[in-house]
């Protein structure tokens, strides 16, 4: 990493979370190996089919995640470049 | 079907019929501005709000067609029909990178289309015709299909017609239906279909609510229902000598689950109507805000896919599957609220196939008309020119499915998946970067399109000789894999090579008129708000 003081890292852990957020449920739903099966079932719905529900909620939820971390970082970089008097986006 | 006609559930339908009838032609006034602008009848004024895009965009992804094969599919073969649920998980995510940058440059530089953005951002008519084609060429069986989609609501409800009519007793209530959709989709343009979406989605809503928890009730429980679903699977097909289906995949399944579920996810919002929704809101956060609460509708579709398993323990026997969950509904409910579910159906239909029409349309005006025809046409006659072919794009849909075998449109509407996959290159590469070169882009399209086409012709079914499937084996590999994506893998390999090529040979490359700063633009930054009116409305002069 460079520690030129004028220009923000384009990585940063704030970005590393996003991409985390947005590629996780592809490995989830890609690797079908690791939910292709019928036990355990919940309330008599076998596991394939009630493991990939549960992951609507919690993807929706991961991008929700993605989309508050990304405002933020977005208004932090718009704060710290008009602190610096200086370039906009 | 069943005896005769279901009165009862014919007069509910027919009721919420006339009502969206209403509602689509007085959609006309809502949020009304003053000019004739391609952007007020194909884009809505570019006006909507987060909850509005959410109805419209849920109402145009989520088609009749998709309520009916969804689960047709789960109910003739189990688990494989499954992945149209991480299909639609995997597509939120996927947007939220690309999609608002789309919003954004198109927004700056008044782009109605995808292809107007690859023209503007590669100089390239050429790439940009091909773009507009495959939307077009994808687009129309898909109207089609949600032909289909009603035709077996009226089937199920006994106005079909028997075997032995006359055909035109038989197709009327068709014709009816798609006479008044094209009539107030020309006079109001994508207002309609938005205002229609609020109907469509909430019936939808109600219904499968109730479904899910009444049909278990009446079939003794979700164990009952695997039981008895997974007893049928194993029972051998005759045509195959293989078991029907399964619960969950087994592993040579898997390659072919996963790559569906992708190849369909990065497809989807290459279609031209998925594009025309987004365009149509207001600024660049209702789109990021929408994948957020999008994902309420892949949950709907996961209880509707159960509805398969619940179709095969109520002991529906149908010859087409397509008709396995109308006459679920028919079997289960009580006759008037069978005609909420069969007008939420209906009502599907007609929500995608006005948005689709004008998307279609739109491409045709923008990207062949106006780039081709008449290159001075004024903002008022592009709208003329658009609401026109929007009537021709149905029209023409209805013939397909009048004159042809159903399996013709369900065939044309497997290959538009795997052909507007190969738009992605040109579109999502366009929208990150400049590296790739037209030629190659261009290049990389027709070579994925000839191998996709050719790919899905040699695939056979026991029913079928040619296009029986949407995968095959994949080249070098040798699992069972998504045409679409292998054409999209050799698609994206053909354009990094020849990139390459073309880049050392130093081919000219095209005039890029968009800015870096133009993907990240929203509404009410400096320059958006105040460059539109101009940008669009100068277009023409």
């Amino acid at each position: 990493m460079s520690d030129e003081e004028t220009r923000e890292p384009v990585v940063t852990p704030a970005r590393v979370a996003i991409a985390l957020c947005l590629i996780a449920p592809f490995v989830a739903m890609l690797w079908v190996g690791s939910y292709a099966k019928v036990d355990p079932a919940f309330i008599g719905i076998p596991f394939f089919y009630w493991y990939q529900m549960l992951w609507v909620p919690l993807s929706a939820a991961l991008t929700v995640t993605a989309y508050k971390l990304w405002q933020r970082d977005r208004r932090g970089r718009a704060a710290s470049s008009s602190a610096k008097g200086g370039a906009s986006e | 079907m069943k005896d005769g006609v279901n009165g009862v559930a014919l007069a509910v339908f027919i009721f919420f019929f006339l009502a969206v009838t209403v509602m689509g032609f007085l959609a006309a006034r809502w949020r009304k501005a003053e000019n004739d602008s391609l952007d007020e009848w194909g884009l809505g004024g570019r006006s909507f709000g987060t909850w509005v895009t959410w109805f419209l965009l849920g109402g145009d992804l989520y088609t009749a067609y998709t309520f009916v094969a969804v689960p047709a599919a789960i109910y003739a073969a189990g688990a494989a029909g499954f992945f149209a649920v991480p299909y639609t998980i995997l597509v939120y995510p996927l947007i939220f990178t690309f999609l608002p940058r789309l919003w954004s440059v198109s927004h700056k530089h008044g782009y109605v289309t995808t292809s107007d953005f690859v023209r503007g951002r590669f100089g390239s008519k050429g790439l940009s015709l091909a773009v507009a084609v495959t939307g077009i060429l994808a687009t129309m069986p898909y109207i089609a299909l949600q032909l289909v989609g009603i035709q077996a609501v009226l089937d199920v409800m006994g106005v079909g017609g028997g075997e032995d009519t006359n055909w035109f007793v038989k197709d009327l209530p068709l014709l009816i239906a798609f006479g008044v959709l094209a009539a107030y989709t020309y006079s109001s343009g994508l207002r309609a279909p938005a205002l229609i979406a609020f109907v469509k989605d909430t019936l939808i809503y109600i219904v499968i609510a109730v479904a899910i928890i009444y049909i278990p009730i009446k079939l003794g429980g979700f164990d009952d229902i695997f039981a008895k679903a997974g007893e049928a699977f194993s029972q051998t097909n005759p045509a195959t000598g293989k078991p029907r289906g399964a619960l969950a995949p087994a592993e040579p399944g898997q390659w072919t689950y996963a790559t569906l579920a992708l190849g369909s996810a990065l497809a989807l919002f290459m279609y031209p109507h998925s594009i025309t929704a987004t365009l149509s809101s207001r600024s660049r956060e209702v789109i990021r805000r929408n994948t957020t609460i999008l994902p309420l509708y892949s949950l709907m579709l996961g209880l509707l896919a159960l509805l398969g398993f619940m179709a095969i323990a109520a002991g529906v026997k149908v010859t087409n599957g397509q008709l396995a969950i109308p006459q679920l509904f028919e079997d289960m409910f009580p006759s008037w609220f069978a005609g909420v579910a069969f007008a939420a159906i209906g009502i599907g239909a007609l929500v995608p196939a006005a948005i689709m029409s004008i998307a279609a349309a739109n491409l045709f005006t923008r990207n062949i008309y106006k780039d081709f025809i008449k290159p001075n046409a004024t903002p008022a006659q592009e709208t003329k020119v658009s609401k026109l072919v929007s009537l021709l794009v149905k029209v023409g849909a209805l013939v397909f499915v009048l004159t042809m075998d159903k399996t013709v449109a369900i065939n044309f509407q497997l290959l538009g998946g795997i052909w507007i996959l190969q738009t992605f290159p040109a579109l999502v590469g366009g929208l990150f970067t400049r590296w790739f070169h037209r030629w190659a882009l261009l290049a990389g399209w027709a070579v994925g399109m000839v191998y996709g086409t050719f790919a899905a012709y040699g695939v056979a079914s026991p029913t079928q000789k040619h296009f029986g499937g949407s995968s095959k084996e994949i080249p070098g590999i040798g699992e069972i894999g998504y045409i679409g994506l292998t054409a999209f893998v050799i698609n994206v390999v053909v354009t990094v090579v020849l990139t390459f090529v073309l880049r050392a040979a130093k081919a000219p490359d095209g005039i890029d008129e968009t800015k870096p700063e133009d993907y990240t633009a929203d509404a009410g930054d400096p320059g958006v708000a105040v460059e539109l009116p101009p940008a669009t409305a100068g277009a023409g002069h």
